[in-house]
């Protein structure tokens, strides 16, 4: 049995797992119960563990309940709702010493009590269900809900926020409301009165969430192309990206319709493929609308052919991946950071592509909206590189925000009035020294004219195979990407603040930073400090270089196989190999942050530290 | 090589157009394909049908793939934006260019290699998203750029160059095209410009996809080996390098024909191409009738051409079916696209 002082430890601090059937309606009872302590005032993290299948397959949510705020995978199981017959054994495994386990007894199962260290605990769901509920598909979805009014008992959530939530969930269905909380109700009444309510992780109101929203990278990046000005999404489906586009549609229905005529001031185009997808951006985006495309790696290995198009011919292109585990098609519904050299040198011949790391929901929206501008600015593909955590999980993050008075940077885009000005137009001619020339939409003028082309081309736009007419245009490709260090987000430098600089460094990158900062706090406790870098672009910034020089030891954590930034940063820095450490992380799963401090201790020979007792267990 | 610009002089007394151009005014780069390529024929046609048409230069939009015919929408209208795309894959890139102006008139040029091969799955998603377009394809039924292999349009039994025999079945662009719901379906022949003028000044004003598919020999790779007619003996000598300037300036291939009667045309390679002039009582918005007429003559060795199939009465282009508003999205200002802070403070209510 836990013990009091680690029970009180765990007061809005723990986890708790609900392992599910997919296709039961868990989804929702799920958020029900992570929105419930969210608008309890109390930090929340919830993650999604599900198959590549719609229904009948396990699926894990995972609900972080964390009063600091860490938004990582902590690695404990504090409370585990064992709700799938299937993956019983597993999921007993699964919690932490001192945890628990509730299941459903009705059918009682004397195999779960085979673990002395944890307490199990059985409501009946299926029987309470049955006897008030009618319909096999009714009650198999009710049973789920009635499990989140459980779980509401046995942590303290109030009742009246669920009761809250659940109304808004139905507004345009009030028989759902009632129904549904006839089986929250079900769940709380039981638990209440023959199950040792509360726990000893439970919640306790808390005023951490104001000014906060729970959202998923995906939604928040639909709405950063929504703010952008975008006009066309093409497409092709693929998780974990689809739900961009849903959410750009949804929005474009309500926000983008002409309020006179209702016709769309939008068109999103469901391509036939990845290479259509793409190709109806370039075409867009050559004809002056600001268009884009998610996908996620498979769709970029098919993109490839045509990001070398857009490089060369030098068109701008908006192209979300939002990164799963490869190679192939691998584990669609996993998590990996395994794009980043795919998609910085994609396409053959020389290439290198501006990309962007976001490393959350917040960062989802302000980087799409970059995205164009430097797209645009830069005449050239801008990558997103977001990945299945952020994109598909809800994250606490600040509310979202708009300055009316931002208006978006159409790069250099000559009109008519311009155009008649010139004495002549030249399609890549570099007048300002920043390799970026002066481009033109059809329709604007004869006299501004080109044609775009992938073959080789001279400075004025013609087909060239002279040696020294390909090299001039190859060159000031090197320059804009030169220019483009300068424009794209700088990496983000945490510490060293008061303490002086440590000769110990660590960049990341992305979704691992939520993992990082809460290992960086850890590893302090145990008297190792670092100082911690964060690309949030490629090409690499200057900051980036001197950073690397200053510390003698860099870890490099990232969520691939093949130390994919270290490469990067190996090959377009100064920086001297030996001394970048890879902490790699690639099972599928986010990184949690305990992984992050075993590494740092076993790879500086625990002389700086003392064991990493406190840093909790990690699969 | 570069390209070579050419000499633009127009003469005064040439005849000006509605938009007070002369057909030099339409004209583009100097050609770089085989002396007496069909394809050329292809460009002069559809110079025609843009002077005919009174259209000025900039509203036109050229796009293409890669082969021999993609390189030809750089011959005409220099006044017009070109996008050379890559093999296979103009049709996106002219649906996105159309998505984003809608008001502009949009012209792809591109092969049998191109089309039915390579790009076949974007040609085919092109004309079911209704594009509208005019998509020409030259079809010479051979690869011209990589020297002589057989396109998806070759028919069974026809000879490469260096006599390897076509086994597999052709595809039939025309065919193809009234399966897959296509608006606007013609074929004509390079060498028939009296027909193939009115066809693409049609397939430009046709709202929605209108293809032309256009038999547009091969003077250099689509050749008999052995041939008595064919420039056989002409190979034999040059066969290591074959450079366009070894090629002889060939006549143009030209042919005429009163309506309703079947003609042989001799093909620079010695193959036959039967052309047959639809007749007078056809009816060409019945797409039943004329998927059965087209497969009919086909099947008797026999080209149908003209405008096989036109739907202009219920006709729904792509923007038509998204209902996109009348402006062309890329002409929308800012202050029409976003929803302004307060909207997006009110999207947050959601996601507390």
């Amino acid at each position: 049995m836990p013990d009091a002082a680690h029970a009180q430890d765990r007061l809005n601090d723990f986890v708790v797992r609900f392992a599910n059937v997919n296709g039961t309606g868990s989804a929702s009872a799920n958020a029900l119960v992570t929105k419930a302590i969210f608008r309890m005032g109390v930090p929340v993290s919830g993650k999604n563990y599900f198959p590549s299948n719609i229904q009948g397959l396990p699926t894990w949510y995972e609900v972080r309940v964390t009063r600091e705020g860490h938004l990582a995978r902590s690695g404990r199981v504090d409370l585990m709702l064992a709700m799938n017959v299937e993956t019983y054994s597993r999921d007993v495994r699964d919690v932490s010493p001192g945890g628990f386990l509730l299941y459903d007894s009705t059918w009682p199962r004397s195999s779960l009590l085979a673990r002395e260290d944890i307490v199990v605990l059985g409501v009946p769901f299926a029987q309470l269900c049955n006897e008030a509920f009618e319909g096999a598909r009714n009650r198999i979805l009710m049973k789920n809900v009635c499990c989140a009014g459980a779980v509401a008992a046995l942590l303290e959530i109030e009742l009246e926020v669920i009761r809250t939530l659940v109304g808004e969930q139905y507004a345009k269905r009030p028989k759902l409301v009632a129904a549904n909380m006839k089986a929250i109700e079900l769940g709380y009444q039981y638990a209440r009165e023959k199950l040792p309510c509360p726990l000893p992780c439970r919640v306790a109101r808390l005023d951490a969430t104001r000014g906060h929203v729970l959202i998923d990278g995906n939604t928040a990046a639909a709405l950063g192309c929504l703010y952008a000005g975008a006009t066309i999404g093409a497409w092709y489906p693929i998780t974990p990206s689809t739900s961009l586009m849903d959410s750009f549609r949804a929005l474009c229905e309500r926000y983008r319709k002409d309020p006179v005529t209702g016709r769309r001031n939008f068109a999103v185009i469901q391509a036939e493929d990845e290479l259509a997808a793409i190709g109806i951006v370039i075409g867009a985006s050559w004809n002056g609308a600001r268009a884009f495309a998610p996908t996620s790696g498979p769709g970029i290995s098919l993109m490839n052919e045509f990001l070398g198009l857009a490089y060369y011919a030098e068109v701008p292109c908006v192209i979300f991946d939002v990164q799963r585990v490869g190679p192939s098609t691998g584990m669609p519904t996993r998590t990996q950071q395994c794009d980043l050299l795919l998609c910085a040198y994609a396409s053959h011949g020389d290439t290198r592509h501006v990309l962007l790391f976001p490393a959350d929901p917040e960062e989802c929206f302000h980087m799409a909206v970059q995205a164009f501008d430097l797209a645009e600015r830069l005449q050239t593909p801008v990558l997103v590189m977001s990945d299945l955590d952020i994109g598909m999980n809800e994250w606490m993050c600040p509310e979202l925000a708009w300055d009316d008075a931002w208006r978006p940077d159409r790069g250099k885009v000559l009109s008519a009035e311009q155009v008649a000005a010139l004495d002549k137009f030249q399609r890549f001619v570099d007048r300002d020294g920043d390799g970026i020339p002066y481009r033109t939409l059809p329709g604007v003028s004869p006299k501004a004219a080109y044609f775009t082309r992938g073959s080789g081309h001279n400075q004025y736009g013609a087909y060239t195979e002279d040696s020294a007419e390909y090299q001039v245009v190859v060159d000031r490709l090197l320059t804009k990407f030169a220019t483009a260090a300068k424009l794209v987000p700088q990496a983000v430098l945490t510490g060293p603040g008061p303490r002086p600089p440590s000769a110990l460094g660590l960049v990341s990158l992305g979704s691992c930073d939520s993992a990082v900062r809460e290992a960086l706090a850890l590893l302090a406790g145990h008297g190792v400090e670092l100082d911690y870098l964060r690309v949030r672009a490629f090409p690499f910034g200057a900051e980036v270089d001197s950073f690397l020089a200053a510390h003698s030891t860099v870890f490099v954590v990232e969520q691939n196989r093949d130390a994919q930034l270290k490469s990067l940063l190996t090959l377009e820095t100064r920086v001297d190999k030996s001394k970048l450490h890879s902490i790699l992380h690639y099972d599928g799963l986010p990184i949690p942050a305990g992984f992050v401090v075993e590494r740092v201790l076993a790879a500086l020979g625990g002389a700086a530290a003392r064991p990493a007792a406190a840093t909790g267990a990690h699969r | 090589m570069t390209s070579i610009t050419k000499p633009r002089v127009a003469h005064p007394s040439l005849p000006r157009n509605a938009a007070g151009l002369t057909r030099r005014d339409y004209e583009g780069a100097m050609s770089t394909l085989c002396a007496g390529c069909g394809h050329d024929s292809v460009t002069a046609a559809i110079v025609e049908a843009c002077w005919g048409l009174d259209l000025r230069p900039e509203q036109l939009v050229k796009l293409s793939g890669i082969g021999c015919s993609s390189k030809t929408t750089a011959y005409f209208v220099g006044g017009a934006h070109g996008f050379n795309s890559v093999h296979g894959r103009m049709p996106s890139i002219a649906s996105g260019a159309n998505a984003a102006n809608r008001e502009l008139y949009y012209i792809g040029v591109s092969g049998d290699g191109d089309s039915l091969s390579i790009g076949l799955g974007q040609l085919a998603h092109a004309i079911r998203r209704n594009v509208n377009m005019l998509y020409l394809i030259e079809n010479n039924g051979v690869y011209g750029l990589t020297k002589g292999q057989f396109s998806a349009s070759a028919d069974v039994g026809s000879t490469a160059r260096k006599g390897d025999i076509n086994q597999q079945p052709p595809i039939d662009p025309v065919l193809l095209a009234l399966t897959l719901g296509a608006t606007f379906v013609a074929r004509s022949f390079s060498g028939d410009k009296r027909q193939l003028v009115p066809l693409i000044e049609a397939g430009l004003r046709h709202r929605g996809f209108a293809l032309i598919d256009v038999l547009s020999p091969c003077v250099t790779f689509n050749d008999h080996e052995g041939s008595t007619k064919s420039y056989a003996f002409t190979r034999e000598h040059y066969h290591a390098a074959v450079e366009a300037d070894f090629v002889a300036r060939h006549k143009e291939i030209s042919v005429d024909y009163a309506e309703g009667t079947a003609t042989s045309v001799q093909l620079h390679d010695d193959s036959q191409v039967r052309l047959r002039k639809l007749d007078a009582s056809y009816d060409p918005t019945d797409r039943d009738a004329a998927y059965s007429y087209v497969a009919g003559k086909l099947a008797q060795g026999e080209h149908v051409t003209g405008l096989i199939h036109v739907d202009s009465s219920a006709a729904r282009e792509f923007h038509d079916i998204n209902e996109t508003t009348e402006v062309p999205l890329n002409r929308l200002p800012y202050e029409q696209l976003s929803p302004g802070a307060a909207a997006l403070a009110k999207i947050m209510g959601r996601y507390r």
